[in-house]
């Protein structure tokens, strides 16, 4: 089962940012969202592992069920959420005072993993996972801010591999990186998302064509069309998600 | 919130000159079905020779449509329909191209019975090359005003073109039959039939592809 979106709403404060919002997010699939900026994509994706709420006056209303499981049930710990549901943002994030190796294993040991054996296995199967491995096996010790823009990007994918999620979101993963970067990454979503159900938000839509198995395209808070990507971008139903695809509406 | 419509200019100008090249395309194979027919029929060696020397011309805008189409797939990464759009005029300009190239084949039946009489006036050839001309026309104004519904028409008119075609091998046989020294004349005739049936079936590819570009599906005209 993959994530079963039922009438979901967002405001922050007044403002109605998300609109009875159905969707269902098949598992071991990409999902890419698209539209134009402040349509409500990456509000949508904070809300699905209740990051959205964090921020001051947000609200949300609704509910998304993972696993069957609502998230925003009343005994539900949104901290374990997120490590069920990891989140990788569109600038990369590594902790810039600790190592190539203390970012990955951070969240492990703040989970209370002592077991130094066990945390070098996974740091070395994150790594492995994101393809990073091989650049960095050599220099785990480094400060991680000594690595590139892209290979930040993978040491962010590692971190959030590392905790086990069973969903990982992509907020723009890709937007701040040079194309070899860009194209590593966009190879690295498609083999992940045989253990991992994937949801991206990206402007390039060139890359949700190429990435996803199926597209969402938001406007004004609303799912104007949800459907294969194959479907979506060579023959949309509704004449703005045609206007949007083919650069007419922004 | 709201989006704002964008103004595509460039590319939308460079998808319009295609078109226009496209039809111009399409005019020449027109003429050239045209002349053939009548090079056949009057015996015009010289009509028949113009109609072979211009089917460079036809050629030619092939090429150039397809390198046009390519430049812009390279460019522009087009998608839904602007995509469809680019693909049918890949599409479409190989089917007349190909159109071209039957009118060339008649064109040279005319060029191999110089000197000879016909051995019947032609009838039901021109009027099955008339409808014919009539479907490559249909299909044009179907993809100028991407009308679905008159694409569907190229339909039945094949059809009439295929009855055509039987009509006039059936006479054939029999004039062959009675009296063989007809044969090798009465061969050349035929192949002019299945010259003309196969540009019906390249005019109904028109229509498929009219359909495609509007509809994003593929019907099957040639049933």
């Amino acid at each position: 089962m993959g994530i079963e979106v039922n009438n979901l709403n967002a405001w922050y404060g007044d403002l109605h940012a998300i609109k009875d919002i159905n969707l269902n997010i098949p598992k071991n699939q990409v999902t890419a969202l698209i539209g134009p900026s402040g349509c409500g994509k990456s509000t949508f994706l904070r809300c699905l592992n209740r990051m959205h709420e964090v921020i001051e006056g947000a609200r949300v209303k609704g509910e998304i069920l993972v696993d069957g499981e609502d998230i925003y049930g009343s005994n539900v710990d949104p901290v374990t959420i997120r490590y069920r549901i990891g989140m990788v943002f569109q600038k990369p994030n590594p902790f810039p005072t600790m190592s190539i190796f203390d970012n990955v294993a951070a969240g492990l040991k703040l989970n209370g993993m002592r077991n130094k054996k066990k945390i070098r296995e996974i740091v070395e199967q994150s790594l492995e996972a994101a393809g990073l491995w091989d650049e960095v096996s050599d220099r785990l010790d480094k400060n991680a801010m000594g690595l590139s823009g892209g290979q930040q990007q993978r040491l962010c994918i590692a971190r959030t591999l590392a905790v086990n999620p069973e969903i990982v979101l992509m907020d723009e993963p890709t937007s701040a990186l040079d194309p070899i970067s860009t194209h590593k990454i966009e190879e690295l979503v498609h083999r992940l998302k045989e253990n991992y159900t994937i949801v991206i938000v990206t402007h390039n839509m060139q890359q949700a064509a190429r990435v996803s198995d199926n597209t969402a395209f938001f406007l004004n808070g609303e799912v104007i069309e949800y459907n294969t990507t194959k479907h979506i971008f060579s023959n949309p139903s509704d004449q703005r998600t045609e206007d949007y695809i083919t650069g007419r509406f922004g | 919130m709201e989006g704002i419509y964008l103004n595509r200019a460039p590319f939308d100008q460079e998808l319009k000159v295609l078109k226009e090249r496209l039809l111009e395309m399409g005019g020449l194979v027109e003429k050239a079905l045209n002349d053939s027919i009548t090079s056949l029929k009057e015996l015009d060696q010289e009509l028949a020779n113009r109609v072979v020397e211009e089917d460079q011309h036809i050629n030619d805008f092939e090429y150039e449509i397809e390198a046009a189409a390519v430049h812009l797939i390279a460019t522009q990464q087009p998608v839904a329909k602007d995509l469809r759009k680019i693909i049918s005029f890949i599409k479409i300009a190989g089917d007349l191209e190909r159109m071209g190239d039957f009118a060339v084949n008649i064109a040279k039946v005319t060029r191999r019975l110089e000197g000879e009489k016909l051995i019947k006036p032609l009838v039901d050839i021109p009027q099955m090359a008339e409808t014919a001309a009539k479907m490559v026309n249909t299909g044009l104004n179907a993809y100028i005003d991407e009308n679905v519904e008159l694409a569907y028409t190229l339909d039945d008119m094949d059809d009439q073109v295929d009855a055509f075609y039987k009509r006039i091998l059936n006479e054939l046989f029999e004039i062959m039959a009675k009296n063989p020294d007809t044969i090798n004349q009465a061969i050349q005739l035929a192949f002019v039939g299945r010259y003309i049936e196969r540009i019906g079936d390249h005019a109904t590819n028109i229509g498929e592809s009219v359909i495609y570009l509007v509809e994003g599906k593929k019907p099957d005209l040639n049933t």
